[in-house]
């Protein structure tokens, strides 16, 4: 049972992240175009995503997850289940990363694209070329700062029957008071949690070159 | 026909509701295999001015002309094509991080879907000339400050192109890298006939390589020509207060009110003439010298003192002619305040 608990957690943490990229990341990216000082200004482009992003931000995600179960029914068929959870925290997600990767991307040296300008480069292949690449440190912290909220998330989407650790918790530890059982998946969680962090600070330092000077 | 033209090129920004005029009105033309300096003090618009060159800074009146054509007219696709053909160098590098040496000499080219093989040997040749072939793979953190403007020059030549541009390329340099720097320029501008256009505030940048020299105060063009006119006979307020390295206009004059002072330079002829001590003893008066100082402008030695002289008029006018009789340029200086 903890078995597959862990096994749904790192199911609904994983592929909610990758697809919370999938949307978040364009996202991001149009933020940072659109935004002041960006490759091309568009400020009335930037004020609705930006206005988007701060309301879905600003619904806690127990509410969004109750809000979001029509919508979950009409895409996956179910409103509950670890599958069924990936939708709500999709969406929960998106903006968060767009956020992210936004800040990201503000790191890049406005020189380096500067140069890049002048070589005659375009913006797509700014964006491609520079500023996710340059960016890229910066962008695996964010994944990893994203993966471990999500983590969380999807634990507390135990409690309306969301499966995962968090929903083994809920059941068994709280409603049926076996402590133990508890702990385990508490400390399981930290156990999951812990290695997404190490391997997001280790791919983030190997993909790094900017320091390697004083290593 | 120059190679950059530029017409009546006016900049304004909107700075928080206020308007700033970064460049009034500036016309200038370079020739083809020039090394143009153009200098000003920080703040003058000299950055603003060779932007609009490549068209980084869409300028707000005027038109830039490159090889006849203008920029203005050309759609933003034929304008990246047009800026490849435009190196550009600045004062941070500005290299990519994330790529070594080769990634970035090789960067400019990959965005002309240049092959890669074909890339990786323009960059090599390239590398070899500005003589960083063993730091191929290195990244930019673990090159020095002169390394990292190697590469950024090796860089802006990888597309082959007619004009370099160089923003304050050697401001965040020691004097020796400096020079190393403005050597290999100078190669580059010899052996390829690229025209290079040089900002800077150091008047001893524009001494060392540049031909001729622009001057910018306050977004004007205040002075143009060759470097040897310019410093022999600065005619504006900015040239003389950027060729004595301080500032000549504002200082309140209290001293040295009563001292009547000239400056005078003197070429190569004049150089090992004890002209001076001909005049003392020629015409029996004293000469003060307030500063002397030589440089080396195009591999010439020219010499520059500042003289004060006596009160008597007549005397003075005696000085100054006996001088000019030698052959110095002879320039009298009223607000000088050492």
């Amino acid at each position: 049972m903890l078995l597959e608990g862990t096994r749904d957690t790192l199911y609904m943490t994983l592929c909610s992240a990758v697809a919370g990229y999938v949307l978040g990341l364009p996202l991001g990216v149009l933020l940072y175009v659109t935004g002041k000082g960006g490759l091309c200004p568009l400020p009335v482009v930037y004020r609705i995503i930006d206005i988007i992003c701060n309301i879905i931000r600003s619904i806690p995600f127990l509410i969004l997850l109750i809000l979001l179960i029509p919508f979950t029914r009409f895409v996956v068929g179910k409103s509950y289940g670890s599958t069924a959870t990936i939708v709500p925290l999709v969406i929960c997600a998106a903006p968060y990363i767009a956020r992210v990767v936004e800040s990201s991307l503000n790191e890049v040296d406005a020189g380096v694209i500067e140069a890049a300008r002048a070589m005659g480069a375009s913006n797509i292949q700014i964006i491609f070329k520079v500023l996710l690449v340059e960016a890229r440190t910066s962008l695996v912290t964010g994944f990893t700062i994203t993966t471990g909220l999500l983590l969380g998330y999807s634990a507390m989407s135990g409690t309306v029957g969301g499966g995962g650790l968090g929903d083994i918790a809920v059941r068994y530890g709280y409603y049926r008071w076996q402590t133990s059982i508890m702990f385990i998946t508490v400390a399981l969680l930290i156990v999951v949690f812990q290695i997404i962090q190490m391997l997001g600070t280790k791919v983030a330092r190997k993909l790094d070159h900017r320091k390697k000077s004083k290593q | 026909m120059s190679e950059i033209e530029i017409r009546n090129l006016t900049k304004r920004f909107e700075v928080e509701g206020n308007e700033i005029v970064a460049l009034n009105d500036v016309s200038l033309s370079i020739e083809k295999g020039d090394i143009y300096g153009i200098i000003g003090m920080s703040g003058a618009g000299k950055s603003t001015l060779v932007r609009t060159i490549n068209y980084l800074e869409r300028p707000t009146e005027g038109s830039v002309c490159i090889n006849g054509v203008n920029l203005e007219t050309l759609s933003s696709k034929k304008l990246r094509e047009a800026r490849a053909e435009i190196g550009m160098i600045f004062q941070n590098f500005n290299l990519l991080e994330q790529r070594n040496v080769l990634g970035n000499v090789c960067f400019p080219l990959e965005l002309k879907n240049v092959s890669r093989k074909e890339a990786k040997e323009r960059a090599g040749e390239l590398l070899k000339l500005v003589k960083l072939e063993d730091k191929e793979k290195a990244f930019p953190s673990q090159l020095s400050g002169g390394q990292k403007q190697r590469v950024a020059i090796a860089r802006a030549l990888a597309t082959n192109p007619k004009i370099l541009l160089c923003d304050e390329a050697t401001s965040a340099l020691d004097p020796q890298t400096t020079a190393s720097i403005l050597a290999l320029l100078k190669d580059i501008n010899e052996k390829f006939g690229i025209t290079i256009v040089i900002i800077t505030h150091q008047m001893s940048v524009v001494t060392e390589i540049c031909k001729k020299v622009a001057i910018i105060d306050n977004g004007k063009l205040v002075e143009t020509g060759r470097v040897e006119d310019i410093f022999e006979s600065p005619k504006s307020d900015a040239a003389r207060e950027l060729i004595s390295g301080k500032s000549i206009r504002y200082t309140p004059v209290k001293n040295l009110t009563t001292n009547k002072i000239i400056r005078i330079v003197f070429g190569e002829n004049s150089a090992y003439e004890p002209v001076l001590a001909n005049a003392i003893l020629k015409l029996g008066q004293p000469i003060n010298i307030l500063k002397a100082d030589t440089r080396n402008i195009n591999g010439k030695a020219v010499g520059e003192m500042l003289l004060g002289l006596p009160e008597d008029e007549k005397a003075r006018e005696d000085i100054i002619a006996y001088l000019r009789e030698t052959g110095l340029s002879v320039e009298e200086i009223n607000d000088y305040a050492g």
